[in-house]
């Protein structure tokens, strides 16, 4: 069952009394790349782990169209910095299987497969945190994929990496796009917003002031926050 | 210097002998250390990964206690132990009074704690790392409690290797609830402290080079076994 469309009315998240997130409403229909814009601060990261459960709702209300058990199942989060589990890369990929009860042969058969896609099928047994940025971050979005998430977080997935390793995760993530996964990603880069954008929500100072299809941002905000922001200018 | 040569030497006699008195308190001490650390290990680390991993009301006044908890006087603990299994206590019909299995029981009740509240501050430090990744991927709190279990065993096999050695020094509390019986409950402690007693320096310093002796070969070995070295390389 699908859990789109999602619909957020009036989202809050507040630590000790101050506002951090909102309040956000949001339709999300469930297909293509949501890019969270914003300068530093803004509340990228925290709204998206309130959308994922992870940050507090403090008010308001997210509501998904399956019950909230399928929900919280069907999506997975990748974080800027990737933590890596003291384990190998193999069981790094077989982890969140084995965590749903997935049996170990059935497990591995799938992480092996994943471990060719993201290139680090000659790595199964080196340990997680041998690895380079890259190749963790790698792993970080093949083991977030691995449950055939519909709907897949990423928290500035590329901010530390270099290009080729930027080109190679962006090439995974147009692959789980055309799978059918939905993927709201957090980004700083215009580049890279504009490469995978289909829409985007542009945010300051935790709230969101502009919901528009990529087109249509890039051409011309309505925001003159945005627009600035497009510019270059240093948004406050 | 002359009660340490000469205990020296009783030690290589008693050991190029295989004295039998020697190896039957030996394997005792063992049998009741190892008894007492794998029941000890059992309680404390799951509790030790649940202190972590769970937030509850009280939690920071049980870690507190935990912690305080680690300097309990074994010769308190023999006492307690000793009213509460003494004929006229509560678990008296038991009949486990001056039995190995009393000094088990002291045992454990000294090394939990020690070994929770080392075990806590690794798990503690891995949870900080993990808990991001494992709340977003909606695992239960069992699977996040046997996660960082696994994960940090290299470190937790220091925290019961520490249990070891309070263990397989205490005399206090095996004392009391063991009673020291030839052939039934004396161990290379009790019998260090009788010797010594009777005035028999050579032959308490011979069981006491032996004592060393034994705690470090366990601990090399459960070192080697476990590659406790090589947790850096992670």
């Amino acid at each position: 069952m699908s859990m789109f469309p999602l619909k957020v009315r009036g989202a809050q998240t507040a630590r000790r009394g101050k506002v951090l997130v909102g309040p956000v409403d949001l339709d999300l229909r469930g297909a293509g790349t949501t890019v969270v814009m914003g300068p530093n601060g803004s509340g990228k990261t925290t709204l998206l782990r309130l959308l994922h459960g992870a940050a507090r709702l403090t008010a308001g209300q997210i509501e998904w169209a399956c019950d909230e058990v399928q929900a919280r199942r069907d999506q997975a989060f990748v974080f800027q910095r990737p933590v890596m589990l003291r384990r190998s890369v193999l069981e790094n990929l077989m982890y969140p299987l084995r965590m749903r009860g997935v049996a170990r042969p059935a497990a591995l058969v799938a992480a092996e497969r994943w471990a060719v896609r993201v290139g680090l099928d000659a790595m199964l047994s080196r340990r997680a945190t041998h690895l380079s940025g890259g190749e963790q971050q790698k792993l970080a979005l093949a083991r977030a994929m691995i449950t055939k998430p519909q709907l897949l977080f990423l928290d500035e997935p590329t901010a530390a990496l270099d290009g080729r390793a930027t080109r190679e995760v962006e090439a995974v993530l147009r692959a789980a796009r055309d799978g059918g996964t939905h993927l709201i990603l957090s980004t700083h880069d215009l580049g890279q917003a504009r490469r995978l954008a289909d829409e985007v929500l542009f945010l300051l100072h935790g709230s969101v002031r502009e919901h528009a299809s990529a087109q249509e941002f890039f051409n011309g905000p309505e925001c003159p926050q945005a627009r600035a922001f497009l510019r270059g200018d240093i948004v406050e | 210097m002359g009660d340490l040569w000469a205990g020296l030497s009783e030690a290589f006699r008693l050991l190029v002998t295989l004295d039998s008195d020697l190896v039957e308190i030996t394997l005792r001490s063992l049998q009741v250390t190892l008894s007492a650390l794998l029941i000890g290990s059992a309680i404390a680390l799951p509790l030790a990964s649940f202190l972590a991993v769970r937030r509850f009301r009280w939690r920071r006044g049980v870690i507190a206690i935990l912690n305080a908890l680690m300097g309990l006087p074994p010769v308190v603990v023999g006492l307690v132990v000793y009213v509460i299994l003494s004929r006229s206590g509560p678990l008296g019909v038991l009949g486990l009074l001056f039995t190995p299995t009393a000094m088990i029981i002291a045992q454990v009740i000294i090394i939990v704690p020690l070994i929770a509240s080392i075990a806590h501050q690794s798990l503690r430090d891995l949870w900080s790392e993990y808990h991001d990744l494992l709340i977003s991927m909606n695992v239960t709190q069992g699977q996040k409690m046997r996660t960082l279990l696994w994960d940090a065993r290299r470190a937790l096999l220091t925290a019961s290797l520490a249990g070891f050695g309070r263990a397989i020094g205490e005399v206090g509390a095996i004392m009391i609830v063991g009673g020291n019986i030839d052939h039934a409950t004396r161990v290379l402690t009790t019998a260090i402290a009788l010797e010594t007693g009777k005035g028999d320096f050579a032959l308490a310093l011979g069981l006491g080079i032996i004592l060393v002796g034994l705690a470090i070969a366990v601990n090399l070995c459960i070192h080697w076994l476990g590659r406790t070295e090589q947790e850096g390389r992670w």
